[in-house]
C-alpha cells in the first residue's frame, strides 16, 4: 500500500464524514444505552438470583458473569479497533481514525476488568491473587497492547499522524494477538501451570450460559454507546474551528437555555 | 511540461494555501515566495511526494501533479526528480565523498569516485573530500548536498532554500548551475528569500 | 542494477557508520553482559537455580539489549534529512529499509549470539545446551530487530520516544521470548526442540515479509 497516494474525493463516503456522523451518533446513542440497561438488568438477575450456587466454588464463581464477557469484549474491541484503523489507512477517511481512538480506552477497561475479576476469583480458589495462567497472561499482554496504542496516540501532537501511526500499530498488534495467545498457551502447558479456566470449571448449566450471553450483550451495547459518546467528543474537539461545529454548539446552547 | 492543479494544505487548524495551480514549461523556473510560515516548504514537499495530496472540501477538481503526462507520484518518475530540502542530508561521520557516493547509490546510479571527486571539486570542496563532514562548516555541508545536482541527472530540480548558508562564490556557482540546467531544458522549482540570479523566472506568491 | 542491491546499499552504509562509532555498539554489548551478570548477584549463586533460569535470563537480556539500539536505527537519518532522500529514491523503499534492519541485526544482534555461550557457561549450561542457545538466539535476534524496527519507526520524533518504544515493542516480543528460551529449556531436559525452532523460523519468515512493509509505512507517516 502506498501511503503517499491521493486521498479519495470527499462526498463519496458520506457517512464517513464527521459532520454527517455527529448527529447520527446522537440519534443512535439512547438506543444503545437502553439496550445495555435492559441486557444488564436481565443478565444480573440471572447471574445473581437464577443461577444456582456452585457446589465446589460457592458464590465466588459468580464473577464469571463479569470476567468472561469482559475478556470477550477486550478481544473483540481490539479486532474492531484494528478494522477501523485499517479502513482509515486504506481509504484515508478521517472518521475511522477517530473511531479507533474512541474504542481504545473501552478496550483497555475491559481488559483491566477481566484481569481484576480473574485475580479476585483466584484468591478464594487458589489462595493467591495472581496465577500465571494462559488466559490471564495473554489478557495482561492485550492490556499492554491497548496501553501502547493509547500512549502512542497521546504522544503525537498532529491528530492525523497520530491516527495513522496508531493504525499501523493496531494492525501489527492484530497480526500478533493470535501468535501471542498461542505462544502463551504453549508456554503454560510446558510449565504445567494451574489453569483458572473459568468457563470450564463449573459444569456449564444452561442458565449460566444464558447469564453470560446476556452480560456479554450488555457489555457490547455499553461499549458501542460509550465509544459513540467519545467519538462525538473527539469530532467536536478536532473540528472545533469548522463552521458546522460552531452552529451545532450554538444550537445546543440555545436548547440548553430553553 | 509540469502541470500542478489545486494543491491544498492544512496544518492543524490553519489552511496554509488552497487552489494553488501552476504549470511550468520546458526550461521554466518557478520561484515560490512568501513570508515565514506561509507554506513554501509544505508546497515543495507536497510536490515531490513527501506529503500526501489533500483536497479542498469546496468540491474543486481534485489535487493533481502531472509531468510528461504521468503522475509525479510514480516511483519511476523519481529518477528524473531531485529534491534538496532544509536539511543537509549528510551524515557527520561519513566523508564528503562517501556521502555523495551513498546519495547516488541510493538513487540507483552508482557513482565512480572519479566523477564524485570532480563534482566535489567543482563545488569548491577540493582537498576536503576525505574529511568527515562533521568538521565542515554549514555552508560546506550545503555544498556537499548541492554536488548531487551535478551527479544526479534529474530533469526536475526542487530546491528548498537552496541559497541559505552559502557564501558569495557559492551563490554565484549555484546560479550558474541553474542557468546550465534550465538552458538544457530542465525545470526548477525553488524557494528563496532573495532574488534568483537567473532570467525567465515565474513567481508564485503564497 | 538489480533492485535487490538496494538492500546492500543501506546495509553497507550503516555498517560503515557503526565502524566509525564503535562505542555505540560496545555499549549495548556490555549492557547485555552486565544485565546477565546481575541476576546471580540478585538471587544468589546456587548452581541449580542459575542453570534453570539461564535461558530466560539470557533471552530477556538479549531482548533489552536489542531494544537499547533500536532508537538509533532511524533517528539520525530522520534528523539530518537522509530519510527524506531515501523515501524519494526510485529504488523500493521497503528494501532500503530492510538494509537498515539487516545492519542493525549485524551490529546489535549477531554479537549477542557469539557472546551468549560465554555467559551461558557462567550459568552452568552444559555442552549440548550451549549450541542450542546460540541457534535459538540466531533465529530470535533478527526477529527482534525486525519487530523492533516497526516501533523505532512509529516513535520517530515523538515525545518520550525511548520509553514509548519499549512500551510498544516489548509485548510484541513475548512469543519470541517464549519460543527461544523454550527451545533451550527443552534441550536441557532432553526433550525435542524442533517444535520451538520451527515456530521461531516461521515467525522469522513472516516478519521478514511484513515487518519492513509496516516499518516503511510508519516511516512515511513520520515524514509527512
Amino acid at each position: 500500500m502506498n501511503l503517499l497516494t491521493e486521498k479519495p474525493a470527499k462526498g463519496f463516503y458520506r457517512f464517513s464524514s464527521p459532520q454527517t456522523f455527529y448527529p447520527l451518533a446522537e440519534k443512535m446513542l439512547p438506543w444503545f444505552w437502553v439496550a445495555a440497561a435492559l441486557f444488564g438488568i436481565a443478565g444480573l438477575w440471572i447471574s445473581f438470583f437464577v443461577a444456582p450456587t456452585d457446589a465446589t466454588q460457592g458464590e465466588a464463581y459468580r464473577l464469571i458473569f463479569v470476567h468472561v464477557p469482559a475478556s470477550w469484549m477486550s478481544m473483540f474491541i481490539y479486532l474492531v479497533m484494528a478494522a477501523w484503523a485499517g479502513i482509515g489507512l486504506a481509504l484515508g477517511t478521517r472518521l475511522s481514525g477517530m473511531m479507533a481512538q474512541a474504542l481504545a480506552p473501552t478496550g483497555a477497561l475491559m481488559a483491566a476488568l477481566s484481569l481484576a475479576t480473574g485475580s479476585l476469583w483466584g484468591r478464594p480458589m487458589w489462595g493467591t491473587w495472581w496465577i500465571w495462567d494462559a488466559r490471564l497472561t495473554s489478557e495482561l499482554i492485550l492490556f499492554f497492547l491497548y496501553i501502547g496504542f493509547i500512549a502512542l496516540q497521546a504522544a503525537i501532537d498532529d491528530p492525523r499522524r497520530a491516527d495513522k501511526a496508531g493504525a499501523v500499530l493496531a494492525l501489527v498488534g492484530v497480526v500478533n494477538v493470535p501468535i501471542i495467545y498461542f505462544s502463551v498457551i504453549w508456554w503454560n502447558s510446558l510449565h504445567q501451570g494451574s489453569s483458572v479456566s473459568l468457563t470450564k470449571s463449573p459444569s456449564m448449566a444452561q442458565t449460566m450460559f444464558a447469564g453470560m450471553i446476556l452480560m456479554a450483550l450488555c457489555f457490547w451495547m455499553y461499549s458501542i454507546a460509550v465509544a459513540l459518546m467519545r467519538v462525538r467528543a473527539i469530532i467536536i474537539e478536532r473540528e472545533r474551528n469548522a463552521e458546522w461545529v460552531r452552529t451545532e454548539i450554538s444550537m445546543e446552547k440555545t436548547n440548553a437555555v430553553e | 511540461m509540469l502541470d500542478v492543479t489545486n494543491l491544498f494544505c492544512q496544518r492543524g487548524e490553519r489552511v496554509l494555501f488552497a487552489n494553488v495551480s501552476f504549470s511550468l514549461a520546458t526550461g521554466g523556473c518557478l520561484h515560490v515566495r512568501g513570508s515565514n510560515g506561509s507554506g513554501k516548504t509544505s508546497l515543495l514537499r507536497l510536490l515531490v511526494g513527501l506529503a500526501p495530496l489533500e483536497n479542498n472540501e469546496t468540491g474543486n477538481a481534485p489535487a493533481a501533479i502531472h509531468w510528461r503526462g504521468r503522475s509525479l507520484r510514480d516511483s519511476a518518475m523519481r529518477e528524473e526528480l531531485i529534491y534538496l530540502g532544509h536539511h543537509a542530508a549528510v551524515n557527520g561521520d561519513l566523508t564528503a565523498l562517501e556521502n555523495l557516493q551513498f546519495a547516488n547509490a541510493q538513487d540507483g546510479v552508482p557513482l565512480a569516485s572519479r566523477d564524485a571527486l570532480a563534482a566535489l571539486q567543482r563545488m569548491g570542496l577540493g582537498g576536503r573530500e576525505d574529511l568527515p563532514v562533521r568538521v565542515l562548516s554549514a555552508g560546506q555541508r550545503r555544498r556537499v548536498l548541492l554536488a548531487r545536482l551535478l551527479t544526479k541527472r534529474a530533469a526536475l530540480w526542487v530546491l528548498d532554500e537552496a541559497f541559505t548558508a552559502l557564501d558569495v562564490a557559492a551563490v554565484k556557482l549555484l546560479g550558474e548551475l541553474l542557468d546550465e540546467h534550465l538552458s538544457a531544458g530542465g525545470l526548477a522549482v525553488l524557494t528563496s528569500h532573495q532574488a534568483l540570479p537567473v532570467v525567465n523566472v515565474q513567481v508564485l506568491e503564497l | 542494477m538489480p533492485t535487490a542491491t538496494a538492500l546492500l546499499i543501506t546495509a553497507q552504509r550503516d555498517l560503515l557508520l557503526a565502524m566509525r562509532r564503535k562505542s555505540d555498539v560496545l555499549v549495548s554489548l556490555f549492557f547485555f553482559v552486565i544485565v546477565v551478570s546481575l541476576f546471580p548477584l540478585g538471587i544468589g549463586p546456587e548452581p541449580l537455580l542459575l542453570k534453570k533460569i539461564a535461558p530466560g535470563v539470557l533471552m530477556v537480556a538479549a531482548l533489552l539489549s536489542t531494544l537499547l539500539g533500536l532508537p538509533r536505527m532511524f533517528a539520525a537519518d530522520y534528523a539530518d534529512g537522509t530519510l527524506e532522500q531515501l523515501a524519494l529514491s526510485p529504488l523500493p523503499f521497503g528494501l532500503l529499509v530492510s538494509g537498515k534492519i539487516l545492519a542493525h541485526w549485524l551490529v546489535c544482534g549477531l554479537p549477542l549470539v557469539l557472546l551468549a555461550p560465554v555467559l551461558g557457561l557462567q550459568f552452568g549450561l552444559d555442552g549440548e545446551s550451549l549450541p542450542m542457545l546460540m541457534l535459538a538466539l540466531l533465529i530470535a535476534t533478527p526477529l527482534l530487530s525486525l519487530i523492533g524496527s516497526i516501533g523505532a519507526a512509529l516513535t520517530l520524533g515523538v515525545r518520550g520516544g525511548g520509553a514509548l518504544l519499549a512500551l510498544l515493542i516489548l509485548p510484541l516480543y513475548v512469543p519470541t521470548l517464549i519460543f527461544a528460551s523454550g527451545a533451550v529449556e527443552a534441550q536441557m531436559v532432553g526433550m525435542s526442540t524442533s517444535g520451538y525452532l520451527s515456530l521461531l523460523a516461521a515467525m522469522l519468515a513472516l516478519a521478514v515479509f511484513f515487518a519492513p512493509w509496516a516499518t516503511s509505512a510508519a516511516l512515511k507517516i513520520a515524514l509527512e
